[in-house]
């Protein structure tokens, strides 16, 4: 039986599509069968961030009204082949999914793969409601910054009170924290919300610390999530929280802040 | 390894990734543009040719992959039809 895990975080822009993809294929590295769903219908971005946007046939809309095939609307992974990506229509909105066609793609994908992950649109509207309507897991992607703590917050209620686990009453979603643009020199200057001030606030299991990294950026320029930027502060980061995911014990790092030295500043001058 | 050299590393180490990014959303929206005017016609594409050719010999609709792969000149659809093969011969015992 597939794990369903929902990247999800209430507040925009906090780096949910981003932690999606390295996520989909660190699990997918690591032999996990994985498929990664693209929620944000209307606004679709999965599948630039995977680098797949020229490859687009069919979409979970078209799929869910019958046009298509789940298995014709799958995009393999030419990188790595455990992995798949479900994109989101772009020309239609939100109100194109259902629950019960998504339940059916969840169920469908559910015979063939290890881990479905739901990339969750912001807001807590309808599509991410979906989006984390079937989770088994969640993992709450914030940034160290006020309003995105609070949305986060807000989002583990609606994850105890309105998942499928919550209405059936079964075992809740596990949660997991994942602090994302993390800033260890802004916190230092105490300009940048701390790691423990969050996890205080939050109380849910960390699990992983991504640095605020220039690499984010290259990767989206050239649709390659950025846990294949294996050198890169931010891809070792997921790759720790991949690890720890599937049960790993890990130190997190990028969490200090680094005096840089004269030799460090003058020739790995790069902030990330 | 001469001085210069030494100097330019870092930026030959991290060849700039924008004009990638351009070329691509070029290459995106320009198709995104066209399929917002219009209806999505590839659903009804395939299920055109899917009847088509079943008209001819019987296929699994399962069986039938459709790829895309849209460039800046030109993109190439492929639609594969897996047709059923010649009855297996029969072993003569
Ligand atoms: N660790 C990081 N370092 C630097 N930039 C980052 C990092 N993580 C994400 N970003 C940047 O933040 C922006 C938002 O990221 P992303 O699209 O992943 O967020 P999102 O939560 O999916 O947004 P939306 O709510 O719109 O779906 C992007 O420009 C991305 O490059
Ligand atoms: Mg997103």
């Amino acid at each position: 039986m597939a794990q369903v895990i929902v990247v999800t975080s209430g507040k925009g822009g906090v780096g949910k599509t981003t932690s999606s993809a390295a996520f989909a294929t660190g699990l997918a590295q690591s032999g996990k069968k994985t498929v990664v769903i693209d929620f944000d219908v209307g606004l679709r971005n999965l599948d630039l961030i995977m680098g797949v946007e020229r490859r687009v046939v069919f979409d979970i809309v078209n799929v869910i009204s019958g046009e298509a095939r789940l298995s014709q609307a799958l995009i393999r992974d030419k990188r790595v082949d455990t992995l798949s990506i479900l994109p989101a229509s772009q020309t239609r909105d939100k109100d194109a999914l259902t629950k019960e066609g998504v339940a059916t793609v969840i169920e469908e994908l559910s015979k063939d793969f290890d881990y479905i992950l739901c990339d969750s649109p912001a807001g807590i509207e309808k599509g991410a409601l979906l989006a984390l309507y079937f989770a088994d897991q969640a993992i709450v992607v914030t940034n160290p910054e006020v309003s995105s703590v609070r949305d986060s917050d807000r989002i583990l209620g609606v994850l105890q009170s309105k998942s499928k686990r919550a209405e059936e009453k079964k075992d809740p979603v596990k949660e997991h924290l994942l602090v994302t643009r993390y800033d260890p020199n802004r916190v230092e200057k105490g300009e940048m919300l701390k790691l423990d001030d969050i996890q205080d606030i939050l109380r849910i299991p960390l699990l992983g610390v991504i640095p605020e990294s220039e690499s984010v950026l290259k990767a989206s320029n050239t649709g390659n999530p950025v846990i294949l930027d294996e050198p890169s502060p931010a891809g070792q980061a997921y790759k720790d929280a991949v690890a720890r995911f599937l049960g790993e014990d890990r130190k997190m790092r990028f969490t200090d802040y680094e005096k840089k030295g004269f030799f460090s500043r003058l020739f790995g001058g790069r902030a990330a | 390894m001469n001085w210069l050299h030494f100097f330019r590393n870092k930026q030959e180490e991290a060849p700039a990734t924008a004009p990638q990014a351009k070329e691509r959303l070029q290459i995106v929206l320009a198709h995104e543009r066209i399929s917002r005017k219009g209806e999505d016609f590839l659903p009804k594409l395939q299920r055109e040719i899917v009847e088509l050719v079943a008209r001819h010999v019987s296929i699994d609709p399962e069986r039938v992959n459709v790829s895309l792969e849209r460039g800046g000149d030109l993109s190439t659809l492929a639609i594969a039809v897996e047709l059923p093969g010649p009855e297996p011969a029969r072993r003569v015992s």
